[in-house]
């Protein structure tokens, strides 16, 4: 059932109501709920790999049992005996490929690109295929393919003493003043470590793909954050047209930045799907989702304040660490909320990247911001103790009136407001200065403050609204819908520009065969495609009121306007006098089938290969300082926390948040990632870890019951309040990144909390029991 | 997972029979074995389906105790409204474990036989080393990532620690287990590692888990199941204690004690020395939490489980006051 469907079911069940009308015809910035929500709590929602193919054959991988070292060799004998068996892939049997572009644009080096490992650099790296009439054959002849190695050490994580002291990377220093003078020379002075572990998506929906070739058109069937770049590095890899190249994803069961990308196990399926000619699904386990592609790069910062006696900052001397793999490179920014925080006159920070056996870590909902604001939201927060005033006092001293590294003006800064509103919300006024200062039995209770903020990323989009004969409109974008609300917020914007009801909005995402967008990724989505439905809507509406106005069918023709409106899908003359006709009435009278708009928000002398390279590529988005301002989103955690004093367990007891999106195009579903993004960041605060057996470099805790994510009992009432204004410095309509600014601060606001309950500082994420008791 | 037979059965007697076949393992909520399977830790021959047996999925309740047929669910018992009232440590036990999808499934005599979450256990592909899963192959936990292994009862074959809640309540109230005729102390049913870490249970090839029953007593009617783990829901115990007590007239001596644990050894843990220590004793939290401390007598830690030697004893003795201060 697609969503159109579900709607239209929706209408008729509640047709001949009145009072209905209202909830279906809100426009933006109305609370409609989640159109696609009934197919999804239903079930009928169809995801990537539930497609039922006629001929369909299964893949499973074969994953290295070392972190490093050489495939001496690989024995597939057994396994291709084994019934039902189409094919065992190795490294010495793989089709040529290509390498591909990657999505900074960065032009490939001619040399093949083979998903099948003969060099391990991790432990879980994909090095055979086996494929066969049903998934069980398949995994039954990957436990018979036997790999014999050659082992290597390893270096397993930043404290290898094998590791060393990495990459500086040069694109990350940040430099203005004298900050080691000046810190030197400050008279409050607070230094410190703060160390996050590898953490990881854990989207519901696992990964997968079903490629299914016919002739050299491929068409893959996969969860996917990105259709055009996905498609893009299928058609490289594969030495084929862009355009043969179909990806369609119409519902993601998460992705949380891992699925922008085709990885090693995609090229595996649809590589066995062109050899044995029939399409091949490959489900990425359970298991595998921890090393078939990257989570977040464990981290490591140091955090130097210098102050003076009344807290305000002189100084901030930074150093950060991230890992990467041995042969791909990933830097989380680390300086990126530390530089422009707060104010000060010195600042410098730098950061080098430690190649590990491990896979090429990933993006994970904020890299960088994210752990960026643990390091400096909690030294902010120890230096506050040591001045000896307010947490939330010594944030508001040290305001950043402008961007302090790149001297422009903020676009719009609601920060100063989210603190008072939620501290106001919260009762922060009411806060004990000293830790250990409020007790319920055994459970001390802290309260903690954090602020978060996300940077702007602009990109150009375009979209295609059509308003069809019957006077329902349609909307086409090759973006998609990972759960943050797509469907929901186009279709409010094409009802509000064209006039109709929501409910009579059809949008269609997740097809590579529509109107070609970008990254759906960095919180950009929901401004790059509002901008371009806006666009395209306009135009739609445009050439219908000039058909009204001007065809000599019209009933119209006669009243000479000027213009015309549309609301509720009716067409009238402004002052009321005259015909007063539906869409579809006034398109039958016209004897047109239905009006067809692109609309795009690109600049005119774009050519083609620009829009290509915007499609497939983040080089033509926009830096978020580009012009006279800086562009971010912010907000400001409150947060309780209980602290069993005997058992060192943390509880999150309360969570009141004030946050700075902008302009909010649906605040129902808004709200609904601020909380998401909150409650992972409980998940990340208390319970998320990626183990590393030290002695093999294998994550040990590959599953969802040993990798904690927070469940239900782990989060308590979140209340979130919007306190952003519109900023059309930042986009179209005027709203600001909403989908990662959540998670942004809320483990330095439980980690500051859990200092003011126990008197403990907790430097390394997560916050477990055992460092506690 | 590799190719098996399925056998239904259709009696007790059929099942008996079915599972002293070579390679046979039952089947009943298949929570822990299809799970296993997966894994690639357990490949049966042949799989006993002894979920649609007649009549043992009955809870009978009369002055004695309580009788739990083998394949009651554990939501049905963790909700029935006499072990609640009765034996609140076990409804307690069960509620805090797993998940509501699990507790809906697995059964009672499966839950018995659920094996540890060692994650070298559980990753054959891996960690071929495992006295567990293969005798004699050595043991690849010890060394490696040592947080939810046991401080007690180990071995230098094994250090993997018993998972469950509810075998923790059953040996804290002397419950038994029924193998058809044979009946089994639930603390003699669960075996040390020893230097024969594979075998867990003392369940011989052919015998089925019929029921549990646990005897009435006034320790288990005024008793209770703490479970203490970093997420507040669907996770092992870090540490946990099953508690009852029974007071002397003057509601303040103590006159009999059940103390168990959970999460910390290699079996379902009885704290005898606890219980003696403060038998007579009155209810005071410094004498209790300094008897606590028995808990963990002979304890060895790993690195990084040390932390459950200091907490186990915080958890038997929050639990004792617990329950004593209740009225």
């Amino acid at each position: 059932m697609t969503v159109h469907e579900i709607r239209t079911r929706q209408s008729e069940s509640k047709r001949g109501d009145a009072s209905d009308g209202a909830i279906f015809a809100e426009a933006v910035g109305g609370r409609l709920s989640r159109v696609d929500g009934p197919a999804k709590i239903t079930g009928a929602a169809k995801y990537a790999v539930e497609q039922q193919l006629e001929g369909l054959s299964h893949a499973v991988l074969v994953e290295s049992t070392i972190a490093a070292g050489k495939v001496r060799s690989i024995d597939t004998a057994a396994a291709e005996s084994a019934p039902g068996v189409l094919l065992v892939l190795t490294p010495d049997n793989v089709l040529r490929l290509n390498t591909a572009t990657d999505w900074l644009g960065t032009p490939p080096p001619d040399v093949p690109y083979c998903p099948l490992a003969r060099d391990i650099t991790f432990s879980g790296q994909h090095v055979a295929a086996v494929v066969a009439e049903s998934f069980e054959q398949a995994v039954a002849a990957a436990a018979l393919v036997k790999v014999s190695y050659d082992e290597t050490p390893a270096i397993v994580d930043l404290d290898d003493p094998k590791a060393g002291d990495g990459i500086p990377v040069d694109t990350m220093t940040k430099e203005w003043g004298d900050a080691q003078a000046a810190f030197t020379a400050a008279p409050v002075r607070i230094c410190a470590a703060y160390n996050t572990p590898r953490e990881y998506q854990a989207p519901m929906e696992p990964h997968g793909l079903i490629a299914h070739w016919q002739g050299d058109r491929l068409t893959v069937w996969e969860p996917s954050q990105w259709l055009d770049g996905m498609a893009r590095t299928y058609a490289e890899w594969f030495g084929v047209p862009f355009e043969n190249v179909r990806l369609v994803s119409p519902y993601i069961g998460g992705g949380f930045g891992s699925k922008a990308f085709a990885y090693g196990y995609g090229a595996v399926a649809a590589m066995a799907a062109k050899m044995l000619g029939r399409p091949v699904k490959l489900a990425v386990t359970r298991p595998q989702t921890f090393t078939a592609y990257g989570g977040r790069a464990a981290t490591r910062q140091t955090v130097a304040l210098g102050a003076d006696a009344e807290g305000r900052i002189q100084s901030i001397v930074h150093r950060g660490v991230n890992e990467t793999s041995v042969d791909g490179m990933w830097v989380e920014p680390l300086g990126s909320v530390t530089s422009i925080m707060y104010a000060t006159p010195n600042f410098s920070s730098r950061q080098n990247v430690v190649r590990v056996n491990t896979v090429v870590p990933g993006a994970l909902r904020a890299p960088g911001e994210n752990p960026s604001a643990f390091g400096i939201e909690s030294a902010i927060d120890e230096l506050a103790y040591e001045v000896g005033i307010d947490p939330l006092e010594i944030r508001l001293r040290n305001y950043a009136e402008q961007d302090p590294e790149v001297k422009k003006p903020w676009s719009t800064r609601q920060l100063r407001e989210a603190f008072a509103v939620g501290a106001a919300a919260f009762g922060w006024s009411k806060r004990p200065r000293e830790p250990r200062s409020m007790r319920d039995g055994n459970q001390l209770i802290g309260w903690g403050v954090a602020a978060g903020t996300y940077p702007v990323r602009r990109a150009y989009g375009e979209a295609m609204v059509r308003i069809l004969t019957d006077g329902s409109v349609e909307v086409e974008s090759s973006s998609i819908d990972m759960g943050q609300g797509t469907y929901t917020i186009l279709a409010q914007t094409a009802a509000e520009v064209v006039g109709v009801p929501a409910e009579n909005v059809v949008v269609k995402l997740g097809d590579s065969r529509y109107a070609r967008a970008g990254v759906t990724g960095g919180s950009r989505l929901a401004g790059v495609m509002t901008g371009a439905v806006h666009k395209a809507a306009t135009a739609a509406l445009d050439e219908l009121v000039g058909l009204a106005i001007s065809d000599p069918n019209s009933p119209f023709h006669a009243l000479q306007a000027n213009t015309l409106v549309v609301s509720e899908g009716r067409i009238r003359s402004p002052r009321g006098d005259g015909p007063d006709v539906s869409i579809a009435e006034l398109l039958g009278s016209v004897g047109r089938e239905q009006i067809e708009a692109m609309g795009d928000t690109t600049p005119a002398t774009w050519t083609a290969e620009d829009r290509y390279k915007n499609n497939t590529t983040i080089t033509m988005a926009l830096p978020h300082t580009e012009g006279d301002y800086s562009r971010h989103s912010w907000c400001a955690h409150f947060i309780e926390v209980r602290v069993d004093e005997d058992f060192g367990t943390v509880r999150v007891s309360r969570v009141v948040s004030a946050l700075d999106s902008g302009r909010l195009y649906n605040p129902k579903l808004a709200e609904s990632q601020w909380k998401g993004g909150i409650i992972m960041g409980i998940g990340q605060a208390l319970l998320e870890e990626g183990i590393v057996d030290r002695r093999h470099g294998r994550i040990v805790n590959n599953n969802l019951a040993d990798y904690l994510i927070a469940t239900n009992a782990d989060i308590p009432d979140i209340e979130v309040i919007s306190v952003g204004i519109p900023d059309l410095h930042s986009s179209l309509l005027g709203g600001k990144g909403v989908g990662e600014l959540g998670i942004v601060g809320v483990a330095p606001a439980i980690a500051n909390a859990v200092f003011h309950a126990t008197g403990k500082r907790v430097r390394d994420l997560p916050i477990t029991l055992e460092k506690l008791i | 997972m590799r190719d098996f037979s399925y056998l239904r059965a259709n009696s007790v007697d059929a099942a008996c029979q079915a599972a002293a076949l070579p390679g046979a393992m039952l089947l009943a909520g298949g929570t822990t074995l299809i799970d296993l399977a997966k894994c690639g830790v357990t490949e049966p021959e042949t799989v006993v389906d002894i979920s649609h047996l007649k009549g043992l999925d009955t809870i009978t309740v009369d002055d004695r105790g309580v009788t739990i047929g083998a394949l009651a669910r554990m939501s049905s018992v963790a909700d029935h409204a006499e072990i609640k009232s009765r034996f609140p440590a076990v409804s307690e036990a069960l509620w805090q474990a797993a998940s509501a999808q699990l507790r809906n499934m697995a059964t009672i005599g499966g839950n018995l036989m659920q094996r540890t979450r060692c994650p070298y256990f559980r990753d054959p592909a891996n960690f071929p080393a495992c006295n567990k899963r293969t005798p004699g192959s050595g043991c690849s936990a010890i060394g490696g990532v040592t947080r939810g292994h046991a401080v007690l009862g180990t071995s230098e074959a094994c250090i993997a620690t018993y998972p469950g809640d509810l075998a923790t309540a059953l040996v804290a109230f002397d419950a038994t287990v029924h193998l058809g005729d044979r009946q089994v102390a639930a603390d003699d049913f669960f075996l040390l590692p020893g230097a024969t870490p594979h075998r867990e249970h003392a369940i011989e090839p052919g015998e089925v888990i019929t029921a549990i029953s646990i005897p009435a007593s006034a320790a288990a009617g005024r008793s209770t199941y703490l479970k203490v783990r970093d997420r507040q829901s669907y996770e092992f115990a870090a540490a946990s204690a099953a508690v009852g007590i029974e007071f002397e007239a003057d509601g303040r001596t103590i006159r009999d004690l059940r103390v168990a644990l959970g999460g910390v050894a290699t079996k379902p843990w009885r704290a005898r020395a606890v219980e003696e220590a403060l038998k007579g004793k009155l209810l005071e939290a410094d004498i209790v939490k300094q008897a606590s401390l028995l808990a963990i007598e002979g304890a060895v830690d790993h690195g990084a489980n040390h932390y459950k030697i200091e907490l186990a004893p915080r958890v038997v003795a929050r639990a004792i006051l617990k329950v004593g201060e209740t009225a």
